[in-house]
Parts: structure tokens; sequence; C-alpha cells
């Protein structure tokens, strides 16, 4: 589906205005106006179109409702998004109000240009303009209290969701003050707190979700209920690109509950009114199945197709100084093939998505990374206008980029269109791990020369591989390039005075799609492990190596020193145990590892893990250690386990006692330190994850001598 | 019809019963708190207890439960106050929270069991029930805690 192609082509990334409104008995909005042009099709702005757009909601009985437009799938931000809003607005945290927001425009991550969870862009991307949605509010309280009291607005200041009068006992609520508040222009101009007088940002906070999700109130997508739902699942060919040639839906209708048998766009979909019923009468299909071009397809034949394309001319993403002169001139030459597998998200909740299609509306409740896309694509499938298509954003099991595609929504609004029913479109963990996009398998060349103190002179980096972007956006392709596929390997901070990387785009049948810190995921891995091979061929210590070819990277070298200190690099380990160490610079953030490792008996296990990150500024100090955690199980899972592989057209893996995650008597003792920084906030989500592979893969090199070329990591 | 007892209530059911009581508690009683996941036993995040004892929801038939008692995560408490529940918020141990259900389950029949697990305990028992976010470290201290909650009768 090339849905989200279009959708990129008209990707405003206009400039937001504040606007504050009113609402019905007495309270206050603020949000952002946009200035859109309008399209056909676009419905003319009623005089409340701001309503639906708010960010802060106050009403007259005090209730302070903040709204999250970033899905929340674990990293926190139903409650850092909120810690933005509050701390400006001044309200009183502990009686806030948090809800989802609805798909809009005014929702749009202004990095991103969409309403879409991903790139570790959530705080980064809201951090200036929901501070001036909360300080907006803020001021029009504290002018509504002047004004009401004919006092000064200067003599006036708010707190917890008061406004006090400095030198009466005079206060008002906000709740009390909204109503005048509303009839007040909007300041043209805010003024936002000095980081030193944050209240809320920095301070760990206790994440707005955990009540839910301890007595198994919070609702995913799966557990959507609406009066009459029926449930679907789609028999779908286990070969990409094969189609249904024939079934017979006899057995499969006789199934108790069953209610139809119908095509959708990618296979056979049964609907019943439970999912037992529509998973028995799945199995009795009996699809036939053309099984098309690539019924042969295997990993081994995806593996020559590599080669093949590492011999191409790739086109260049990085050229500094003269790389193919100075890898010919100096004496220590270095070469070596470096591999990664496809990869699945796995994300603990199996796609789905429910679906209610009527004449001219349809509604979706989904959990989706993607709000904006998910809007576009069942418009396009309904034929109804944009804004006739409500997105309920629910929690998400997991996302790690995986949903932010939109296969399973199409599903569903498909199937609610046919049947004219509510659907809620469940996928296996089968269909799940078979059908997914998976983090593109890459095969890297790369070659290095020495000075003659061991330093290296040259550094060639030739990737093959297939493109994420070609199918999602490809209008972001610049100059030949998916930055995506380079990410983690262009931008080396090493001091190299000939470095070229370059890439040939090999797509193939398998559809790849972002996988947490995508690029950066592999290419960490393979550049931090071929350092630790040049240090070695220098006789040289792989951090102090590092320190000598970071030293116009203060932030790298920042993480990596803080990394090794805390880790002792360098002191005794226990018996048996080794230690390597990576840094990686991904999604505005910096972040170092060091890892320690056990080999014994073919097995690998890691029973500590140091991790610095730089971050810039922190929201909520607590999550960034969680997600560091969360980002280091996640690489950890797929350094050690992690691999998708392919026979006769089919993915091989089907379920977790296949596709093995890490478990907790794997887990090793994490311990984050956060450097304290005044600089612009980076991402927390996903800068976790690239250091942690080629960390332990180190390790592995310093144990056995031999170095780790090929993901996941076998000894 | 098949009668159970589920979270202290008396259920009359007519379900297939080769039904999984996975999907009896979502489907047919609405108890969604219990996940779905892998549906062969291997996650954990269906984990309720029958009678006490911790079970995989997902691969237990109607038919295996009739006449027991089966508490959920909705009847761990009525308020969140089970000594693993509040450990968990005290810790903020839930991320993206899918598998938590199973874990705390898991957790909370462990410690009825075991008042005083060891680390290789918990390892044993909680290596069962996976999660993708890695929560595991918050998942040890946080059993540790709700123990000393427990011993302490608070």
């Amino acid at each position: 589906m090339n849905d989200l192609a279009r959708l990129e082509a008209i990707n405003p990334g206009r400039r937001a205005f504040l606007k504050a409104g009113a609402v019905a008995g007495g309270g206050l909005l603020i949000g952002f106006h946009l200035p859109l042009a309008k399209r056909a099709g676009e419905a003319e702005a009623a005089a409340n179109e701001f309503v639906p757009n708010a960010w802060i909601r106050i009403d007259a009985n005090d209730t302070v409702t903040l709204r999250v437009a970033s899905s929340e799938m674990g990293q926190g931000v139903y409650t850092a998004i909120p810690m933005l809003l509050a701390e400006e607005l001044e309200c009183d945290w502990a009686h806030i109000k948090v809800e989802m927001a609805p798909a809009d425009k005014a929702y749009f991550n202004p990095i991103i240009g969409m309403q879409l969870t991903g790139g570790s862009t959530a705080v980064r991307a809201f951090w200036t303009p929901l501070r001036q949605a909360g300080a907006a509010g803020r001021d029009l309280l504290i002018r509504a209290a002047a004004q009401t009291w004919k006092v000064k607005e200067d003599e006036c200041r708010a707190e917890n969701g008061v406004v006090l009068h400095k030198t009466s006992n005079l206060k008002a609520s906000y709740g009390e003050l909204a109503a005048k508040a509303a009839t007040l222009p909007v300041p043209s101009e805010v003024f936002l707190k000095e980081p030193g007088e944050f209240k809320l940002i920095g301070k760990s906070t206790a994440r707005l979700d955990t009540p839910l999700k301890v007595n198994g109130s919070a609702v995913f997508g799966m557990d959507v209920k609406l009066p009459g739902l029926l449930t679907a699942v789609v028999a779908r060919c286990p070969v990409f690109g094969g189609k249904p040639k024939k079934f017979d839906a006899t057995r499969a209708k006789s199934v108790p509950g069953v209610s139809q048998v119908l095509s959708v766009h990618s296979g056979i979909a049964v609907v019943a009114d439970s999912f037992w019923a529509a998973q028995q009468a799945r199995a009795a299909l009996a699809v036939e199945w053309d099984e098309g071009a690539n019924a042969k397809l295997d990993s081994a034949a995806i593996r020559r197709q590599l080669e093949r394309a590492l011999k191409k001319k790739g086109v260049t993403a990085r050229n500094d100084g003269d790389a193919a002169k100075a890898l010919k001139a100096a004496s220590k030459r270095i070469e070596a093939v470096y591999e990664a597998p496809y990869l699945a998200h796995a994300c603990m909740e199996p796609m789905n998505c429910t679906a209610v299609v009527k004449k001219n509306s349809c509604e979706l409740w989904v959990p989706t990374q993607n709000q904006t896309a998910a809007q576009f694509v069942a418009a396009q499938i309904t034929g109804l206008p944009i804004e006739k298509v409500k997105v309920n954003t629910t929690f998400l099991g997991g996302g790690f980029g995986r949903r932010g595609e939109q296969d399973f929504v199409a599903e569903a609004v498909q199937l609610a269109m046919t049947t004219g029913a509510p659907v809620k479109l469940v996928w296996t963990r089968e269909d799940d791990m078979h059908h997914d996009y998976y983090r593109p398998a890459t095969l890297n060349r790369l070659t290095a020369t020495l000075n003659k103190d061991g330093m290296p002179l040259a550094w060639r980096h030739e990737i093959a591989g297939g493109s994420i972007f070609s199918r999602v956006f490809p209008n972001s392709i610049k100059n030949g390039i998916d930055r995506t596929s380079v990410e983690g390997a262009a931008n080396l901070p090493y001091a190299i005075p000939n470095l070229q990387v370059t890439w040939v785009m090999e797509n193939g049948a398998v559809p790849l799609g972002f996988w947490r810190s995508v690029g950066s995921s592999q290419n960490a891995f393979i550049t931090e492990c071929f350092l630790d091979e040049l240090a070695a061929a220098a006789g040289k210590d792989p951090y102090v190596y590092r320190r000598a070819l970071l030293a116009r990277h203060p932030r790298h070298l920042g993480v990596l020193e803080l990394a090794a200190r805390e880790a002792g690099w360098g002191t005794p380990l226990p018996a048996a145990r080794t230690r390597g160490i990576a840094v990686a610079e991904a999604f505005g953030s910096y972040c170092a590892q060091v890892a320690e490792v056990t080999v014994e008996g073919g097995q690998v296990r890691v029973p500590r893990v140091v991790c610095a990150i730089d971050c810039g500024m922190t929201v909520n100090p607590d999550t960034v250690v969680a997600q560091m955690e969360s980002g280091i199980v996640y690489g950890l899972t797929a350094a050690l386990k992690g691999e998708i592989t392919l026979k006769n057209g089919r993915v091989e893996q089907g379920n977790f006692n296949d596709y093995p995650l890490l478990r907790l008597d794997e887990m090793p003792q994490i311990e984050v330190h956060i450097v304290k920084s005044s600089a612009h906030p980076g991402g927390v989500g996903e800068p976790g994850t690239p250091p942690i592979a080629p960390a332990v893969a180190n390790a592995v090199f310093a144990a056995t001598g031999k170095p780790v070329r090929k993901l996941p990591i076998r000894v | 019809m098949i009668s159970l007892s589920v979270n202290g209530e008396a259920r009359d059911l007519e379900v297939d019963p080769a039904t999984p009581l996975l999907w009896v508690l979502r489907d047919a009683l609405g108890l969604t708190g219990t996940k779905y996941s892998c549906g062969i036993a291997v996650c954990g995040a269906c984990t309720v207890h029958v009678d006490g004892a911790p079970v995989r929801a997902c691969v237990t038939p109607l038919s295996a439960v009739a006449g027991k008692s089966i508490t959920t995560i909705e009847g761990l408490s009525q308020d969140s106050s089970h000594p693993v529940q509040r450990a968990w918020i005290a810790l903020d141990v839930p991320q993206c929270g899918y598998c938590q259900s199973g874990q705390i389950m898991a957790a909370a029949a462990l410690l009825a069991r075991n008042p005083k697990p060891t680390d290789a305990d918990i390892d044993q028992v909680m290596s069962g029930v996976l999660c993708r976010c890695g929560t595991y470290s918050r998942i040890r201290r946080a059993i540790k805690q709700a123990a000393e909650l427990k011993a302490k009768g608070a």
C-alpha cells in the first residue's frame, strides 16, 4: 500500500499559532490554530473549529484536561507530554485528567509533519510548543484574575491551579477564572521559565498510566468493546506476494458463531462472534494458494542477492578525503564482511484494529503509531472525507515501529465496510510474525588502513540492503540515499581523514519497516565492532583508541568516559568475564555502554551493562532510565537470539518458541547514568538500543579473540 | 452448561467446552485484563489463578476448569491494594503494560506459595513470563518489595 507516499507529498509542516477559546459551561481551551490552505474536499472551518484541536481544557468545575497526541507504547509519553503542558500552566498535577487526542492536523508532530509517534521525537518535537501552550493558559488566567480584581497583572501569580494576588488574600481557582479568560485575546508572546525554575520537568514523576496497567483496566486495541462487535481473522498467503487460488468456506461457515467468510485485499477473512470461533473457522478454510514468484525464495538466495549487490557501485553517503587512494597507500590493511539478519518486531500485543463504517462516517479504535496515516487509509478505502474518519488511539502493547504501518487498519476498514457491522480484526502471534515489515537484512564490506601509529588513515564502509523509505516515504530518498539505511554509518564520529560510506539499494520480496532505532540498530554493531578490530590490529585498548578519535566530539566523549568510569574499565573482573564498549549517537542523543560477558559452552551471558546517556535536558528521569533498560533489552534480545529466516518463500519463525525473547533469568544488571545537560532534549525511546549489540560483541571478541561479524552472536 | 467461579462470582456458561479459558474470560465474560499474546503457553501473558495456582489460560480448555475458582487480574484485589500491585505502582514497573497482568498474577502466585523468594526462586518462576519492554529488573525489585509489604501485613 503506497498511500503513505501520497500522504508524504501533502505533508504540510506549517507553523502553528496559539489560540484560545471558550467551552460550553464556562471553560477555557488552549490550542494551536493552523493556518491551513484549503484543499478540495476539506470542510469549511466552523466557528468552533478550535474545539476539537485543544491541548488544554479547563472546565468551570476546576477539571484540567490535558491531551496527549503521541501514542503511549511504553515509552512514557502519556506522562511526559502532560508534564510539558502542566509545567507552564501551573495547574495542580495531582488533579489533572489526561486523554488521548483525536486524529487532527492540530496534533501533527512538528518534526515529522504527521501525527506519528516515531523517531524518538515526541518530547523533542513538543518541547517548545506545549510549554508555550501552557504558558499562554497561565497568562490568560492571570489576566482574567487581574481584571476581575482590578489589580495589576504583575501583582498576581499562578500556582497549583489557583491565581493569587501577592499583596492581599485574593485568590481564585482556574475553574472560576476560565470563562473570563476565554474572552481575552491570546498573548502574542509568552515567557517560558528558565530550566532552573522547573517544578515538574527534570524530576522523576510517577507514570500516569501505571495504575491502569496493574489492575487490567488499561484498554489496549485488543480490549475494545462495542455493542454487536464481531471478531475477524484473515488467512493470508504464507508466501510474500502470493494470493488465494481457491478455498472452501463450507466447513468454516459451519463453525458455530461464524457469520461470514469473505475476501479482503490481503486474503480470506472469517468473521465470527468470538475470536475462538473465527480462528477455528479459519483453520477449516483449506485455502489453496497461488504462491507466485517467491515460492522458492530462501535465506541463502537472499544472501547471494546481497553478495551480488555488494559488488555493484553504490551511491556515496559520505566522502571525506580520498579513501580509495589512502586504502592503497598504507601498509596495514584490515578487511571484513559484516552482516545483520531480518528481524521481527514481536510486539507483545499482536496487530489489531476495530472499525465501524457507516454511510457518512468511519470510526477506528486502534493501537497505532500513526493516526494521520490511519485516518488517510480509512478515508481512501471508504471514499469518505478525511475529517469523517475518527481515530481513537488505545494503549499500544508495544510499537517499536511496527504500529506505524496500516496493513491491519486497511483490513479492519474493509471488513467493517463490507459487513456493515463493528469488526475487530485480530492477528494471531503467527500472523504477526509471518507478515511483519522486517528490519532489513544487510551485507557490509569494511576496509581500513592504519598509519604507522596504528590510528585509522582510511575507512570504507560499503552497505548493501533493502530500503524502508522506498516503500514508505519515497520522496524522502535524497540523492539516491535512504538515510535510514546509512544512519549510524555515514555519521561515524571518529577522526579518520579518508572516510567513505556507500550504499547499494537491493530490495527484494521481504517487506521492510522501521525497527526500534532503525539503521543505527545494525550500523552501530557493524561500525563499532570493526573499530574494535582496528584497535586490536593496532594493539591498543578499544576505550583508549576511541577516546583518541573522539577529541572533537565532546558529547560522544562524555558518555564514553562516563560509562567507562562507572564500569571500572581497565580494573580486574571476576574470572571468565570480559568487557566490551561501544558508543553511538542516534535520534539527537548520545549513548555509550559497557557490557560484561561470559562465554561458556558456546553460550554468551551478559551479567552486567553500564549505560551512560546524554539526551540533553530530561523531562522524566525515571522514564529515561526505564527507556535505557528497555532499549538495551530490545537490542540484547536481537544480538543474542534474533533472526528471521526464509524457506520456500515463507518466514520460518512463527511464535516465541522459535523466535525467542530475552527472559528474566537472562536479564543483566543494568546501571544507567544520565549526563546532566542544558542542551535541547534528544530522544530516549531508541538511543539505548544501538550500542548494546556491539558492546556485547566486543566483549565476546575480547573473550575469544575472534571478531563477531554476524548477528545474532554465535560462538 | 459449565459452571465455575470467576473472581468470586458464580458463572454458568453456554460455551463450547473446548474453548480456551482465555477466550471465555475475554469474549464471553468481558474480562479483558487477561491478555492474548502467543496462544501456545510460551509467554505467560494470559496467566490467571485456578484454585490459587497459576495457569496459562490460553491452553486451558473451559472443560478443565468446571467447578473451579478462577481469579483474574480484575479480581486480585478490589482497589489495587494487593502487595504485588502496590509494589508495582511504587516502582513504576510497567512500560507498554501488555504483559503486566500476567507478570502480576505470576508474582502473586509465587508469593502466596513462597512468601520470601530468593533471587533464584524469582528467576525460576518469572522467567516464564515474557516482557518485550525490558521491565525485568523492576519486576525483580518489585517482588522483593511486595514480599516485604506482605510480611509486614501492610
